[in-house]
């Protein structure tokens, strides 16, 4: 906007600059989450997840063949071919190999070419980049052939494995499946309810005249920032009592409650501001109030509903507190994802492979639902904010 | 039932009987209580149209007030009164136990400081953001990266920053971002450079602003013709500037003197005051996207004659951001501020997944939740949701005013 002027900005190329760091800065931490996910524990602990991008020098462990494809050489026992071509696992045929070493202590001990002596120098091993190997030893070879360790530039890796943990084949404790179905439970009907709710009450506030509107508008723009933490203790104490204990109908009741001072502040904002000919002029045709409503003013509405849901999705989805305080009781049964993270981050606290990944898995519909919507979201802010 | 058909049974039975209870209270009304028939049809249509309002929000006001009215007086009564005496009176009993923890004031101060920090940072990075993007072709893009975070939960949030914070004893290789660039600084000129310069040319530049904020606040105080009571806002708001803008440039005397452990892997969540602060970047990380959003759509809002005349006048970008258009959106930026402080005083996730309250990281909302669930001792439980709803009010009654204004 300073340009309007027909000047144009000498500052252009720092002012880019500048956004790219902002978004890299907000960005990274996230795509860290992301890209452990798809890493192995072993992966995840030898490295930063920032090397796991690019290609990097690796040591892996191989083994020779064993006493099966051993030759006998005069007094020598000898084993040929290709590490890389004969192991399933490992480098991919064609990788360039630097070092190898026959120890763990001493993993690269030797460069390729060179031919390793050990064991009293009973065995020794030599092989080239491409991976073929001469094994010979004096005395007749056990079963399994000798551990070689390769060093090795590798192409990032990355497996799906945590994924296939966490939510179809790893143990019950960690199983994200059952936490994400509750999580679903709980989130439609506490996102539909409201707005059922609201808007019939945001229509009678906005097109209704009836004594005491105002007082009854100032009490809504009043009860949006009450802090839902006053309400916990009088809520669950009405639960226990009523019968309706901890569990989804009390989570439903109270999202629906919680979500319904925005959800009334928004719709009502928005249906004030259709133009009045049109209800009027339903009125004059003799619509009653509940055919406008039903016919005229919630098809024109969808923008702000569509933002509140987005909003009311959004918090339902990513609650902790309401959940843990009316749903999750001692069974555990009824766990939402937020509370299963939690208690990952208790006892697998270390295990950042199992962690990064139910927390993407439990990231992952919030962000999906805000890129496909997020012009929605932005207008609901735009309305929500009391100005 | 599965959960799954349960949720649905009670989607139909929920939604189906909200639309049933409008439609059939509305065809009671008109059909059998009030018809628009007969002898008194013309007095009748009156009656209904005096009542249809209430059916409409009969439901809303229920939910509202059971939900949300209710709790508040409730836990007003609770505490002062006492689980263990069957709930006898205590009168402020519970209140005084809570003074006398020192887990209190922890909490206190700890959400001073978020309070001060958090809408600060969001606000004014934020206001960068809007204002650096507004410039560039593929702003809208930038925007929606840095929108982002607000999508995501406090708790997946909490896992992401653990995993920046994450520390490996020395010799390790470091996983977590923040330590990993901690370790490259090994005390030489690098080191010198980032970590003594940088903070306090940083610190110099903040408490510079801070104070010039504070002036601006104060000096109408003695030229000006407001009111008392503006005048009495106005100076305590000032002096809390200029005494933000001396303790930053005592800090800046901190950090000339201080020795830093170069070389140790840090963690950084268990270093006492600190370690608040690394909870507090993970609100911001948050917050900001929804602070630029909103001062976006405000920036564009400004009339673009007070920008090109400023142009025409010989301002440079830095005096018309800080002269033309800051002015301008003052009151979206306390929109903003506001609304981050509303979120500020209420977090909870964080501090409950990340630390729990220990390392003396307590937050009001999470001291009342362990009060309450861990403790099961309500009075004191309730008692802080008070001081929660006490420093929440300001902000309500303020906004109850505005809205009532805009309405008239």
């Amino acid at each position: 906007m300073d340009n309007i002027a027909g000047r144009k900005s000498g500052l252009s190329w720092a002012v880019n600059l500048s956004v790219v760091l902002l978004v890299a800065l907000w960005l990274f931490p996230t795509v860290g989450l992301l890209v452990s996910s798809f890493r192995t524990a072993d992966q995840i602990s030898a490295s930063g997840w920032w090397k796991a991008l690019f290609p990097a020098e690796q040591v892996v462990q191989l083994r020779t063949g064993g006493a099966e494809v051993a030759i006998q050489e005069g007094t020598l026992w000898v084993v040929e071919g290709n590490l890389l071509e004969d192991s399933e696992e490992g480098p991919t045929p064609g990788t360039e190999i630097t070092r190898f070493g026959v120890s763990s202590k001493a993993v690269d001990a030797f460069a390729v070419g060179e031919t390793a002596s050990f064991t009293k120098d009973t065995k020794t091993f030599t092989m080239d980049a491409a991976g073929n190997y001469r094994f010979t030893s004096t005395k007749e070879l056990k079963k399994r052939g000798q551990r070689v360790f390769v060093t090795a530039t590798l192409p990032p890796d990355f497996t799906l494995a945590n994924y296939d943990q966490v939510l179809i084949s790893g143990n019950s404790n960690d199983s994200m499946t059952k936490a994400f179905l509750n999580t679903l439970t709980v989130t439609i009907p506490a996102t539909i309810i409201p707005i059922v709710i609201a808007a019939f009450a945001a229509y009678a506030l906005a097109w209704m005249e009836f004594p005491g509107r105002a007082l009854l508008i100032a009490a809504i723009v009043g009860l949006l920032v009450v802090p839902l933490q006053l309400a916990l203790i009088p809520l669950l104490k009405l639960h226990l009592n009523v019968g309706i204990g901890k569990g989804y109908l009390g989570v439903w009741l109270a999202h629906t409650a919680f979500g319904l001072p925005l959800a009334i502040y928004l719709l009502r904002n928005y249906m004030s501001g259709l133009p009045r000919d049109i209800i009027e002029n339903a009125k004059v045709d003799g619509a009653t109030d509940f055919q406008i409503f039903t016919k005229i003013i919630l098809p024109l509405s969808f923008p702000a509903l569509a933002s509140f849901a987005i909003f009311q999705f959004l918090w339902t989805w990513n609650d902790l507190l309401v959940a843990k305080v009316f749903l999750i009781d001692s069974t555990g049964n009824t766990t939402v994802m937020t509370n299963q993270i939690v208690e990952l981050l208790g006892t697998r606290g270390g295990n950042w492979e199992i962690l990064a990944t139910a927390a993407f898995v439990s990231i992952s519909v919030p962000l999906l639902v805000f890129f496909a919507m997020q012009r929605y979201l932005v207008r609901g802010l735009l309305a929500g904010s009391v100005k | 039932m599965s959960p799954a058909l349960l949720g649905l049974v009670t989607i139909v039975i929920g939604v189906g009987g909200c639309l049933g209870y409008f439609y059939f209270s509305n065809l009671f009304l008109d059909k059998v209580l009030f018809p628009a028939s007969g002898p008194n049809a013309g007095r009748n249509i009156n009656r209904a149209n005096m009542i249809r309002p209430w059916l409409f929000l009969a439901p809303a006001i229920l939910a509202l007030g059971l939900y949300l009215g209710y709790p508040v007086f409730e836990t007003l009564r609770l505490s002062l009164t006492d689980r263990t005496q069957d709930g006898a009176f205590v009168g402020f009993a519970n209140y005084q136990q809570m003074f006398a923890e020192p887990k209190f004031w922890e909490a206190m101060r700890n959400n001073m400081l978020w309070l001060i920090v958090v809408p600060a940072a969001s606000t004014a990075f934020g206001l960068l953001a809007a204002q650096l993007t507004d410039r560039i072709k593929w702003g809208a893009f930038a925007k929606s990266l840095i929108f982002m975070p607000m999508a995501i939960s406090f708790v997946g949030a909490s896992v992401i920053f653990k995993l920046v914070y994450d520390a490996r004893p020395a010799g390790n290789e470091q996983i977590g971002i923040l330590n990993a660039v901690w370790m490259q600084f090994d005390g030489g000129f690098g080191s010198l450079l980032f970590l003594k310069m940088l903070p306090v040319v940083i610190l110099a530049v903040f408490a510079a602003l801070v104070a010039y904020i504070g002036w601006l606040l104060l000096r109408p105080i003695v030229t000006g013709s407001d009111n008392i009571l503006v005048k009495a806002l106005r100076a305590i708001s000032g002096l809390i500037s200029l005494w933000i803008a001396v303790v930053a440039l005592r800090n800046i005397l901190d950090v000339i003197g201080m020795d830093f452990p170069y070389g140790q892997p840090q963690s950084w969540l268990t270093m006492p005051f600190y370690n608040n602060f690394f909870l507090m970047v993970v609100l911001i990380w948050i917050q900001t996207g929804f602070a630029m959003v909103i001062l976006s759509a405000a920036l564009r809002g400004i009339p673009e004659e007070t920008v090109e005349a400023a142009i025409v006048d010989g301002a440079n970008p830095f005096q018309i951001f800080f002269k033309i258009k800051v002015p301008q959106i003052m009151p979206t930026i306390v929109v903003v501020w506001t609304t981050i402080t509303l979120v500020v005083l209420k977090v909870f996730d964080i501090v409950f997944a990340m630390t729990n309250g220990q390392w003396e990281t307590q937050v009001l909302a999470n001291y009342m939740y362990d009060k309450l669930f861990r403790a099961n001792d309500w009075g004191v439980g309730s008692a802080s949701a008070i001081i929660i709803m006490l420093l929440v009010s300001p902000i309500l009654i303020w906004n109850v005013v505005q809205a009532r204004k805009e309405m008239r």
